[in-house]
């Protein structure tokens, strides 16, 4: 096939189609979304693809599926793999014998994460394969290979590509999609799939006594290779690889470890023949750490020597500056080029007309001392607001709330989560507050649909992953079966509304539910909902800047005096907000 | 050197960057050059700072080291301000003249620099401006912005204008491949120097 310009995860996702999966699984997050976004958007679907309400549920769907001799794909941001890591550690004790690959994306420099941690070491941990590609190519050849690996080995593999990966784009070479489809059959088999600690004990050993054939074999496959070029050498994986093989002298002999676990002989016959050896990886020090282990004259330099930055993402300058440092010379040199000082910031913002903005202006106004545990989506973004304390992971608004309530802590805790978080992981938050009598305001960031990701529909939104219609979960069904009693709906987009239920709320105790509904406004504008954009009477304003204080990326200023630019999107709280009435819809007063 | 022509587009989110770079990677292709690019996605997406790496002849990585790209094209007059160090000493940035002010500088009383004084900082690189708003209009919407850039930005591109444009005619809605036509020919014809 000729070559295509595709994202990473295009690519991917296209890898799995040419694996032909039968079951695919998600829950959105960044960078791993697209590629059940392109799965389920396929016009021909011979498999069942869905988006799951959190990824220990996603996990658990893909890894049955596998169990039932089919093909599954289950994808996730790294962070997600905490919530799955419960089923992770003992599917790996159970196996698979349908082809089981587990995606999950890293994000180095946390672009758009809580935190850099690596998923190499969960592989590590719970002693399943990992693949690790340096390129899109390679992001693709493996994901096809995932599957076939994972059906020889018996065992869930893990496909590990970095933000780098995901979303960078390059020319690719497809497959065709021509593969054979299954269907799945449960076979009857306890001391495989029931693990009572007398099967347990017996899966452990089996699992124990596969990776040295795991290791063996994935040097076989090509993953991890090298070439001796000198007596010094640069060991690198993932994306790192490519950087370094931008910058390296051909004297330098190079080591691509592409596949976890590593066989050690392998290694140790690369090591073994270089003076120095040169450790180049992103996250954590994984492969240094097996260089380490097998090294006995030779020098190792690395994250541990302090030669590699630790935190963040590498990069061609980064990688030549830590080569510099361990001695090597890199091919190129770059400039020492630093950015110019005092340019005012442009982080991302909430959009014009977003709900959230509203909800938290109000907020704000009656809980002028509260304090915000807030959780994971676009309303994150309410901390450019003053209205977000704190955030931590999936679902933890609410019982980080709870626990700062149970402190003492006498000012009123307002949390606040989206419609998709408090599917996730929010309901047990809930649950346990009403149960165990915390004193808090829960605030439910309900905009149908999980945004921040790409609007990906939830059970909230009424539809399936692919667009089937389904009943839309009731939230505050919901929030009444876990003992709340006070659970007010209001439309954010009606200011006094919103204030005075807010107020209602702040005057009672125990644990009061406020369900803040209006639909993301990027959805809304896709559906064709269009509102009449406002506009500031130049007469009636007295500059007095209350609207400044709101946020809106639509407002803008001049000497002092706002206007209203044509990213509006006509909420109309702005209106609500001026005292001297001096905002309208166009044409209206 | 790489051997790669390092591009990088700057702008705002929601201002098309990643289209930009997608007609450039599609031009690639239909030229049978190798390509390597990176996009913001996800929280960085919000109307915050967004940067494209768009690596021509590219067979690495996909990021562009700052100081060494053969081009910077930024939709958005402060971007240009806040990445030009990834161009070398007098390297060629084409640029939009105009800027939105960030909503952080009103909310928190920053000073920001205007199109004059930004201009003026810019004064030492081989600079290109264009009107970019008014040409869209012109060709028949604001949202082809983008495409007026690339089409300011493809005398310094090296890839044939005919397989940019015919890129543009692949990438753009259906709908609209007859305004985004004239806005990068638009373009093409409307560069001077500051």
């Amino acid at each position: 096939m000729a070559a295509q310009y595709l994202l990473g995860n295009e690519a991917i996702a296209h890898a799995c189609l040419e694996a032909a999966i039968d079951v695919a699984s998600g829950y959105p997050g960044t960078p791993s979304s697209e590629v059940i976004d392109i799965l389920r958007m396929q016009d021909e679907r011979p498999f069942h693809v869905e988006w799951s309400v959190n990824e220990k549920v996603a996990f658990e769907i893909a890894l049955a599926a596998a169990w039932c001799g089919v093909r599954s794909l289950c994808t996730m941001k790294h962070v997600g793999l905490n919530v799955a890591a419960d089923p992770l550690m003992t599917s790996a004790y159970t196996g698979v014998t349908g082809g089981f690959a587990l995606l999950v994306a890293d994000d180095p420099f946390a672009h758009s994460s809580q935190n850099e941690q690596d998923s190499r070491r969960y592989a590590h941990f719970a002693r399943i394969p990992c693949l690790d590609p340096a390129s899109v190519q390679e992001a693709h050849d493996m994901m096809v290979e995932s599957f076939a690996l994972s059906e020889e080995f018996g065992l869930p593999v893990i496909v590990r590509p970095t933000t780098r990966i995901c979303h960078s784009k390059s020319d690719v070479r497809l497959g065709d999609v021509r593969g054979e489809h299954r269907t799945g059959t449960f076979r009857h088999d306890p001391k495989q799939y029931v693990t009572i600690p007398a099967h347990a004990r017996l899966l452990h050993r089996h699992l124990n006594d596969k990776q040295s054939r795991i290791k063996k074999r994935l040097v076989e496959r090509g993953f991890n290779h090298h070439t001796i070029r000198g007596e010094t050498a640069i060991v690198a994986s993932g994306v790192a690889a490519a950087y370094v093989q931008e910058v390296i002298p051909d004297n330098v002999s190079f080591a691509k470890v592409g596949a976890y676990p590593i066989d050690e002989e392998w290694l140790k016959d690369f090591v073994d023949q270089h003076r120095t050896v040169l450790v180049i990886e992103e996250l954590a020090p994984v492969v240094e750490e097996a260089v380490r282990q097998v090294a006995t004259t030779t020098e190792v330099s690395g994250k541990m020597t302090g030669t590699v930055p630790y935190e963040g993402e590498l990069s061609p300058a980064s990688v030549a500056a830590a080569m510099r440092r361990a001695g090597f010379a890199p091919t190129e040199t770059f400039p020492d080029a630093t950015p110019v000082q005092g340019v005012p910031p442009r982080p991302p913002i909430l959009c014009a007309g977003c709900m959230h903005r509203a909800t938290f202006f109000a907020m704000k106004k009656v809980f002028r001392d509260g304090i915000f545990p807030s959780d994971i989506g676009c309303y994150t973004l309410g901390l450019q607001l003053g209205a977000v304390d704190t955030t931590i992971c999936m679902g933890a608004s609410i019982t980080v709330g709870s626990g700062i309530a149970h402190s003492g802590e006498e000012r009123d805790v307002v949390c606040t989560i989206g419609d998709s978080t408090f599917l996730h992981t929010g309901i047990p938050g809930l649950l346990n507050a009403v149960y165990n009598g915390a004193n808090i305001i829960v605030v439910i960031l309900d905009n149908r649909i999980t945004a921040m990701t790409g609007h990906q529909p939830n059970p909230a939104t009424g539809v399936t992953a692919t667009g089937e219609p389904s009943p839309p979960t009731s939230l505050e069904a919901i929030c009444r079966a876990c003992g709340a009693t006070f659970v007010e709906t209001v439309d954010p987009y009606d200011l006094p509304l919103l204030l005075e239920t807010f107020r209602q709320a702040k005057e009672r105790k125990g644990v009061r539910v406020i369900i803040s509904r209006q639909p993301c406004v990027i959805s809304a504008r896709r559906a064709g909902i269009r509102r009449k954009p406002y506009t500031v009477d130049t007469e009636q304003c007295t500059g007095c800047g209350a609207c400044r204080a709101f946020g809106c990326p639509a407002i803008a200023f001049a000497d002092g005096r706002p206007t209203i630019t044509d990213l509006c999107a006509g909420c109309g709280v702005c209106a609500d907000i001026c005292p001297s009435g001096a905002i309208h819809t166009e044409g209206r007063r | 050197m790489s051997g790669s022509f390092d591009i990088l587009i700057v702008g705002i989110g929601g201002q098309g960057t990643v289209l930009a770079s997608n007609v450039l990677g599609e031009a690639c292709i239909m030229e049978n050059r190798t390509v390597r690019s990176a996009e913001t996605h996800g929280m960085a997406q919000r109307g915050g700072s967004v940067e494209s790496h768009i690596r021509i002849g590219g067979q690495h990585g996909s990021l562009i080291a700052p100081g060494t790209a053969e081009l910077l094209i930024a939709f958005d007059l402060l971007e240009a301000l806040r990445y030009r160090h990834y161009l070398p000493p007098g390297g060629r940035l084409v640029t939009n003249r105009r800027l939105v002010v960030p909503t952080s500088v009103y909310m928190q009383g920053l000073d920001a620099p205007d199109e004059e004084a930004i201009i003026a900082a810019l004064g030492d690189l081989d600079l290109s401006c264009v009107d970019a708003a008014a040409l869209a209009r012109e060709a028949g919407s604001p949202l082809a912005q983008n495409i007026v850039m690339l089409g300011a930005a493809s005398h310094h591109i090296p890839l044939a204008s005919g397989t940019v444009l015919e890129a543009v005619r692949r990438c753009v809605p259906k709908k609209t491949v007859d305004i985004n036509v004239r806005a990068f020919q638009l373009g093409r014809d409307a560069v001077k120097r500051c």
